[in-house]
C-alpha cells in the first residue's frame, strides 16, 4: 500500500436519555472538541426525583440551543461533519424523543449519516476520551439505572458477564439518602457523609452465588431502611454519617471484590468504571488501590464525563461509525435497549 | 416561496409542501401512527415527491397544540430543528385552529374538540365567518363547561374533530338543535391548512426559534400538585 492518508473524523453527539440536554463535538473519537450539557436538576428537585413530563418538556426547550453551542464552541460547521450520532436507549422514552428526532432532522437536513447509539455503550466509551481502551477489557458500569460489568474482548464488542437483580449501585443511594432525608439526588452527598464519618454501622454484604458476578442491593437497601425503623421506635436518633459509611462500605466491598474476580478470570489489560456513581470517591480510592496492587492499569473518567453527556455517545458512535453502523429515520427512542456488539 | 407543514399534534399524522400558494404534495395518514418513527420518514419523502431537497424550503409550519404532550414534542422539535439549521422562519399554528380551518366556509361557529380524557377535552371555538377570529380561547375544559359556556352564546355551532364522536351524546343533550356534527371528512387536520394559516401572519412569526415550545394548555400533574400544596401549606 502506498501512503495512507487519516483523515480526522468528526461526529456530532446528542444525549437527551434522563434529565440533561447535551451535545458534543467529538474528533476521531477520542478528542473533545466542545461538550455542552444543560442539567435539569433544580427543576426536578422539588419533586424528589426526576419527573419524566418536565424533563421532556425542558429538552423541548434546550436542544436547539444546547446544539448550536456545542458547533459554535467547536467552531464547526455542519458540513464538516462525518455523522450525527444520538442516544437511542434505554432511558426515559418521552425524553429520548426529542434528542432523536432533533438528531434525525438535522441529520437530514444536511444529508448526515445517523447513528443511535446504547447510553451504557456512551458510559464505557468515556473512557476513551482519556486514555486508548485496550482490550480484552472489563468495565464495571455503575450508574442510576446500570450495574453491570461488562466484558470488552475488542473494540465495539460487548459480553454482560454480571447484572444487578434488583436495585441499580445509584438507585440504592438515592433510596438511601431519601431514608436519611438528604434531597434529592443523594449520592453525592452519601459519598461525602461516608468520609467524614468516624464509625460506622455494620450491614450485610450480599455476594449470590460464589461464581456469580451478578449484583443485589436490595437487600442492603432494606438493612438500612430496618436500621432506621428500629431506632425510631425506640425512640432513639440515629447517626447519618454512620449508616452512610456502613452503607457505603458494603457498596464498595461488593463491587471491587466482584471486579476483582473477573479481571483475573478473563485476565483483561484494563479496568475502567463508568456511569454516575463512579463518581464516588470511596469507590474510585478502593478500586484505583486494588488494582493497583493487582497491577492491573485502571482508569474512571474525569467527573464531568462519568455523569451524562454527550461527548460519550459522540465517542461510542465514532466506534460504529468506523464499523459501518448506520440508522434510517425511522430510528425511534428505545427505553429497554440491549446492548449490542457492533464488531462482533 | 415554499413551505413545509407538520402536524403531528394528535393521532393523525399530516405533512404538506405549499410552493406560492399551490399544495405541491400533502398527505394524511390516519392509522395507528408512531410519530417518532414515521415523520422523519414522511417529511423526506414528501420533499422528495415535490421534488425538492431540505434547502429549498423556505420556511415551516407547525401545530403547536395543544394535543398529545408527546406527539406534539415530537412535530415541534423536528420543526425547531430544521427552521434552526436551515435558518429559515418558522411558524407554529395552534391545533385547534387547523381543525376549525376545515370549516373554513361554513358561516359561524366552529368548536374544534380533541379528547383530553376523563370527561376533559382540548376546545377552542373559532367564528369562520370572521376569518376564524377566536372566541372561546383554546384550552383545556371539562366537555360540561365548554358546552356550558356554548350555550350561553347561544348560536348554532359546528363541531369538528374525530373526538365528537366520545361527546356526541353529551353534547346533543346540552345543545340539541345548535349543534351540528361536520362531516367525517373535516376531521383530520390538514398540513395544508395549517400553512394556510401560517401565512396570513407576518415571517418572521416566531421571533427566537430556540425559544419556540409546545402550547401544553395545562401543567404538568406533578407540579399541579406541588402548586396546590404549598398553597394549602400556606393557609
Ligand atoms: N459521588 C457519588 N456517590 C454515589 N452515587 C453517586 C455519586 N454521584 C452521583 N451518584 C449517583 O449516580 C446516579 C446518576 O448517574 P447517571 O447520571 O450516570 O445515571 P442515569 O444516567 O440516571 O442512569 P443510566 O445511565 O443508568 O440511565 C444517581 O443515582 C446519583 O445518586
Ligand atoms: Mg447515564
Amino acid at each position: 500500500m502506498g501512503e495512507f492518508i487519516m483523515e480526522n473524523i468528526y461526529i456530532l453527539g446528542i444525549e437527551s436519555s434522563c434529565d440533561e440536554t447535551a451535545a458534543s463535538v467529538v474528533k476521531n473519537g477520542t478528542e473533545i472538541v466542545s461538550n455542552v450539557v444543560a442539567s435539569q436538576i433544580e427543576s426536578h428537585k422539588r419533586f424528589g426525583g426526576v419527573v419524566p413530563e418536565i424533563a421532556s418538556r425542558h429538552h423541548v426547550e434546550q436542544i436547539t440551543v444546547v446544539i448550536e453551542e456545542a458547533l459554535k464552541q467547536a467552531n464547526i460547521q455542519p458540513a464538516d461533519l462525518n455523522a450525527v450520532c444520538v442516544t437511542e436507549g434505554p432511558g426515559l422514552v418521552g425524553a429520548l424523543l426529542i434528542g432523536i428526532n432533533a438528531a434525525k432532522a438535522f441529520s437530514f437536513a444536511h444529508g448526515l449519516p445517523l447513528i443511535g447509539v446504547h447510553h451504557i455503550a456512551g458510559h464505557i466509551y468515556a473512557n476513551a476520551l482519556v486514555q486508548p481502551m485496550e482490550f480484552p477489557l472489563l468495565a464495571l458500569v455503575v450508574s442510576g439505572g446500570h450495574t453491570e460489568l461488562v466484558l470488552m474482548k475488542e473494540d465495539g464488542n460487548f459480553e454482560l458477564i454480571g447484572e444487578t437483580r434488583d436495585d441499580a449501585a445509584g438507585e440504592a443511594y438515592d433510596k438511601v439518602a431519601r431514608v436519611l432525608n438528604i434531597p434529592y439526588p443523594g449520592g453525592p452527598q452519601i459519598d461525602r457523609l461516608a468520609h467524614e464519618s468516624d464509625g460506622e454501622v455494620d450491614f450485610p454484604r450480599v455476594w449470590l452465588e460464589p461464581d456469580s458476578y451478578d449484583f443485589s442491593f436490595s437487600g442492603l437497601k432494606s438493612a438500612v431502611i430496618n436500621y432506621k425503623h428500629n431506632a425510631d421506635q425506640r425512640g432513639e436518633a440515629i447517626n447519618p454519617m454512620h449508616v452512610a459509611k456502613g452503607f457505603q462500605d458494603s457498596v464498595v466491598e461488593v463491587l471491587t471484590a466482584k471486579t476483582l474476580r473477573a479481571a483475573r478470570q478473563y485476565n483483561v489489560k484494563q479496568v475502567i468504571a463508568a456511569g454516575g456513581v463512579s463518581a464516588n470517591k470511596g469507590l474510585r480510592d478502593a478500586l484505583t488501590a486494588t488494582f493497583n496492587k493487582e497491577g492491573i492499569p485502571f482508569y474512571v473518567p474525569p467527573l464531568k464525563l462519568c455523569t451524562d453527556n454527550a461527548a460519550m455517545i459522540a465517542a461510542a458512535g465514532t466506534s460504529m461509525f468506523k464499523a459501518g453502523k448506520r440508522s434510517d429515520l425511522a430510528l425511534n427512542g428505545r427505553p429497554g435497549l440491549e446492548l449490542l456488539s457492533w464488531n462482533k | 416561496m415554499i413551505w413545509l407543514g407538520i402536524d403531528t399534534a394528535n393521532s393523525p399524522l399530516a405533512v404538506a409542501i405549499v410552493k406560492d400558494g399551490k399544495i405541491v404534495a400533502a398527505e394524511t395518514r390516519n392509522m395507528k401512527v408512531n410519530h417518532s418513527a414515521s415523520v422523519m420518514p414522511a417529511i423526506e419523502d414528501i420533499i422528495k415527491k415535490a421534488g425538492l431537497s431540505p434547502s429549498d424550503i423556505d420556511a415551516i409550519a407547525v401545530s403547536q397544540g395543544p394535543g398529545s404532550y408527546t406527539g406534539v414534542r415530537i412535530g415541534v422539535t423536528v420543526a425547531k430543528t430544521l427552521a434552526w439549521t436551515l435558518q429559515i422562519p418558522l411558524a407554529g399554528v395552534s391545533s385547534l385552529k387547523v381543525l376549525a380551518a376545515n370549516a373554513g366556509i361554513y358561516q359561524g361557529l366552529v368548536c374544534s374538540v380533541i379528547d383530553a380524557r376523563r370527561e376533559n377535552v382540548y376546545g377552542g371555538v373559532y367564528n369562520s365567518a370572521h376569518q376564524l377570529e377566536s372566541v372561546i380561547d383554546d384550552g383545556h375544559y371539562s366537555m360540561a363547561s365548554l358546552l356550558e359556556k356554548l350555550k350561553e352564546i347561544g348560536q348554532p355551532v359546528l363541531f369538528v374533530g374525530q373526538d365528537v364522536d366520545v361527546f356526541w351524546q353529551q353534547i346533543k343533550q346540552q345543545l340539541g338543535e345548535l349543534a351540528t356534527r361536520a362531516p367525517y371528512t373535516f376531521d383530520l387536520p390538514s398540513a395544508g391548512q395549517l400553512i394556510y394559516l401560517a401565512e396570513q401572519v407576518e415571517l418572521p412569526a416566531v421571533e427566537d426559534t430556540h425559544n419556540f415550545v409546545p402550547t401544553y394548555c395545562r401543567l404538568v400533574e406533578a407540579e399541579a400538585n406541588w402548586l396546590k400544596e404549598q398553597k394549602e401549606q400556606k393557609r
